[in-house]
């Protein structure tokens, strides 16, 4: 068995959005290097609940992951120390006996603070809702293999639909910039024939609400990139701007026509 | 309380295309005059509010995660099944019906079945004009490959992640609503109370889990599609935040609980490590295509690095025991086997309590990176956790707590013993029988809420008159409002000393030793015992920090285990009187010399549904008589 060790905590605690936070510092002992970092919080936690103080509240699910829930800055990069890890898959091996470790939430004013290490990400929600997506009505699609598509275009599109929405990128960038987010959907659905119909109104109607939402824009520090679990590129977003280029020289604003016959 | 299936007549492979034509319409002018509530938003509930907010009814989504997207559907990895026949082996509907039912052990009703084999190549079509980033041949066609229980490849999938690529799919199709106004979305709360008057389901009651406050949503109908109990075990592949509460709140206001006791244990699961585990991580079952398992012949060997033991030492005891379909034997059938070489002291890793499963073959064969293209996340995955490379030392698996077959009795419309009420996904009971077939609860869930529910719910509410809807200050509104208010001060007033986890682990302990892979009558008598025990000290020693009016975890997880703390209990009663070992279900009295499930068609080829009768009262068992009029009840043989 592995030796266990101890660790002291700066924990960011802040009541809600209304309140001011503050960081306080907690033991973490007897940890075994076998732990899950969010394995290390609950052991934390259990500790504070019995002795009657709130534990620290985090946002995690399905600890594996995939679910994009788990969101908390540790010594300064999102999700940690690990490349292409999130908080959830990195382990206490990672670590060693008497570290310090600082943990805060996301911070970005998209995403505010709902208590301690929880922010509120339903700006992302709100950008695919304003036009992620490949209008298609249950019932009405054609046979799966009608339509050929390049393995190639598949695989691009799968690399980026990989994107598991978590918003580390926007954590890491100095100007809280959503654009790997939004650029990794615009990829996702403008690889496929099947997203082609509506490709430029979607990026146009995405970009609109993510300025909506007041996210930076991209100034090419990579941070992004580099903190993305899932190793969402960079060039998503260079094509992203192609796309919204092309986008805005051909707009036309949309035309109605009146009542049919009859 | 009596059990209409509502099956309708006529032969199995038309008997949806009837029903569908007799089942009444909504005029389309009058579907935006009712409202439908949708609780939860993964493949089944997210599908079911995007088609419904699509045929114009007013729909209501609620979903405990922050974002819809993040439903534990996201997390399964593997693949979808459908009987598209497209690598022209034999597959057909009526084969996928069939090697469902079988894989269920005959405990699923044939209707059900059929239809879902039927709907399975529309949901194939739906994913792909959706986005769906499906594998493919470099041809551009779609490529599949083979699950468990199956000899035909009929698995659709996305790398590791197909959960993942289908759930966004059927989440872009609802913020597509969403954005349209025709759904709202309510994330971060959580059901807790079904609204039911003069025996018909009306409303439900949420808490808002950033605030604490506690509202009343009414409507004309409910769809719960609030997924799996199998957290009941503490640890499990399923999400932390996974529950039973809403089906509970519903079986605890009339609604049938069906075959509780039928859970999936998943065969390859990465193993325990100690005593802080919280969750366990799948390793999808798809793995099996390429990995061989086995374990040492020899006890004396189990101590030695896999390197050090020899071909001629090794027991690939799945190819030796069931040579035709090898290691993709079932799930049920997988983990027992597991389990028997572990307890022969045969198992690996540092526990003992693990086998390998080992890439090294199929690696030799196609090389390291045609594995990678493949199972790459999934390597990765194991790597991140273990510290362990599976591309130099065979992966160690074990079983664990995955999926619940069992849920909320529903007839052929999906709706349960309460009017109003329909169940959809893993929280029903209807289409996988004693045992799931790996890549069908995608399948399920999905058919439930693209193809089944749009249909079925037009004809409930076509007998329901527009904007008779109750008001919001209904007494029973109130009264339900009520019940949640007096249970979440309960819950903050016991004032003791331990945490809801310590009570969570305490039962998952005695659930996966005396209701887990094998189960007696003794086993199952002293869980009947110890489940109160654990019950009556929590309601005692609990301890929850805060306030009930604030955003707080340990209240939420209280909730639920109190919940989980009950459910425990109907499961090892369901259990207790299923007397007979079928698919998940293994009851040790009841096995064939070699060991394999010994079913009891006599007596037990039927539906237990489970009838709430009050606190402190035994529960009534119904049953619901199981007819196969095309797949004929035979000995299930993997051999």
């Amino acid at each position: 068995m592995s030796k266990h060790f101890n660790l002291t905590l700066h924990v960011w605690r802040q009541k809600n959005a209304k309140c001011d936070g503050k960081f306080v510092e907690y033991p973490a002992e007897n940890i075994s290097p076998d732990m899950s970092f969010l394995e290390m919080l609950d052991v934390v936690n259990e500790g504070l609940i019995r002795k009657g103080e709130e534990p620290i509240a985090f946002d995690h699910d399905c600890r594996e992951g995939i679910c994009g829930t788990c969101s908390m800055v540790i010594n300064g990069r999102p999700h940690g120390p690990r490349e292409r890890t999130t908080t959830c898959q990195l382990h206490m091996r990672s670590f060693k006996d008497g570290d310090s470790i600082t943990l805060e939430p996301w911070r970005a004013e998209a995403f505010p603070v709902i208590k301690d290490l929880m922010v509120d990400r339903g700006a992302f929600d709100r950008i695919i809702a304003a036009g992620g997506f490949i209008s298609v009505p249950t019932g009405s699609p054609q046979d799966a293999n009608a339509l050929p598509i390049p393995k190639e275009s598949a695989d691009l599109s799968m690399d980026a639909a990989a994107c598991i929405g978590c918003g580390a990128c926007v954590a890491a960038c100095p100007n809280a910039s959503a654009m790997l987010f939004v650029s990794a959907k615009i990829s996702h659905l403008g690889h496929l024939p099947q997203g082609q119909p509506e490709r430029y109104l979607r990026v146009r109607d995405m970009i609109a609400q993510m300025d909506a939402e007041e996210f930076g824009t991209c100034t090419n520090h990579g941070e992004c990139e580099a903190a993305c679990p899932k190793g969402i590129k960079m060039e998503n977003i260079a094509r992203m701007n192609r796309d919204f280029i092309k986008a805005s020289l051909t707009y036309r604003p949309a035309t109605t026509s009146g009542g049919g016959a009859g | 309380m009596e059990l209409k299936s509502k099956i309708p007549d006529g032969p199995i492979d038309k008997k949806w295309e009837k029903h569908k034509f007799d089942l009444k319409l909504v005029n389309p002018a009058n579907k935006r005059k009712y409202k439908v509530l949708v609780v939860g938003s993964g493949l089944a509930g997210g599908a079911a509010a995007a088609s419904m907010a699509e045929l114009g009814y007013e729909v209501e989504c609620f979903c405990y995660q922050d974002s819809p997207r993040r439903a534990h559907s996201i997390a399964a990895q593997g693949g979808i099944n459908a009987a598209k026949n497209y690598q022209n082996d034999g597959d057909s509907v009526y084969r996928l019906f069939y090697d469902t039912v079988k894989g269920g052990d005959f405990r699923a009703r044939e209707a059900n079945v059929h239809r879902l084999a039927e709907v399975s190549n529309n949901i194939i079509d739906q994913c792909v004009a959706q986005g769906v980033p499906f594998a493919r041949e470099y041809g551009g066609l779609l490529d599949n490959r083979s699950f468990g229980g199956a000899q035909v490849s009929r698995t659709f999938y996305a790398r590791g992640q197909t959960g993942q690529q289908l759930l966004i799919g059927a989440y872009q199709a609802l913020e597509r609503q969403i954005g349209l106004g025709k759904v709202k979305m309510f994330p971060r709360h959580e059901m807790l109370e079904v609204i039911v008057v003069d025996g018909v389901a009306k409303g439900i009651v949420v808490r808002d889990m950033v605030t604490g406050e506690v509202t009343s949503h009414v409507a004309d109908a409910v769809c719960l599609a609030t997924g799996g109990y199998g957290n009941v075990f503490y640890l499990s592949t399923n999400a932390k935040g996974c529950n039973g509460t809403a089906v509970w709140r519903a079986y605890k206001k009339g609604a049938a609980f069906a075959n509780p006791c039928f859970t999936q244990i998943h065969p390859t699961c990465i193993p325990v490590t100690g005593d802080h585990q919280s969750k366990l991580t799948l390793m999808s079952e798809s793995l099996r295509n390429d990995g061989r398992i086995w374990v040492p012949k020899r006890k004396e060997d189990c101590g030695k690095p896999a390197s050090e033991i020899p071909e001629e030492d090794r027991d690939y005891y799945l190819e030796r025991k069931y040579p035709s379909y090898g290691n993709l034997a079932p799930r049920d059938v997988s983990s027992r086997a597991a389990k028997q070489v572990c307890d022969e002291g045969r198992g690996v890793g540092p526990t003992r309590l693990g086998v390998y499963l080992d890439f090294s073959d199929a690696i030799n064969r196609l090389g390291a990176a045609k594995i990678e293209e493949k199972y790459g996340n999934l390597f990765e995955m194991y790597e991140r956790i273990t510290d362990e490379n599976p591309y130099k030392t065979p992966m160690r698996i074990f079983p664990a707590s995955h999926y619940t077959m069992g849920g909320l009795w529903v007839d052929y419309n999906l709706m349960s013993t309460i009017p109003g009420l329909f169940v959809l996904g893993e929280a029903n009971f209807s289409d996988h029988g004693a045992n799931r077939l790996g890549a069908s609860a995608l399948m399920q869930g999905l058919a439930d809420g693209y193809f089944v529910i749009p249909y079925t719910i037009g004809g409930y509410l076509a007998g329901i008159k527009p904007g008779t809807r109750i008001k919001a200050d209904d007494p029973a509104v109130k009264a339900a409002e009520q019940a949640v208010n007096d249970r979440t001060d309960k819950l903050m007033s016991i004032g003791g000393k331990e945490t809801p986890t310590h009570f969570h682990r305490e039962l998952g302990k005695v659930m996966w030793e005396m209701c887990g892979m094998g189960r007696n009558e003794a086993g199952l008598k002293k869980a009947l015992e110890l489940i109160p025990q654990i019950r009556e000290e929590f309601w005692k020693n609990l301890r929850i920090p805060g306030s009930g009016n604030d955003l707080n975890q340990s209240l939420e997880a209280a909730g639920r285990v109190a919940d989980f703390l009950e459910i425990g209990e109907l499961m090892c009663l369901d259990a207790l009187e299923r007397r007979e070992s079928c698919g998940g279900h293994f009851r040790e009295e009841w096995q064939t010399e070699e060991g394999e499930a010994l079913r009891d068609d006599e007596n037990f080829a039927h539906v237990a549904a489970w009838e709430y009768k009050g606190e402190g009262q035994a529960p009534v068992r119904h049953t619901e008589q199981l007819t196969f009029e095309n797949v004929h009840l035979a000995t299930r043989s993997y051999k």
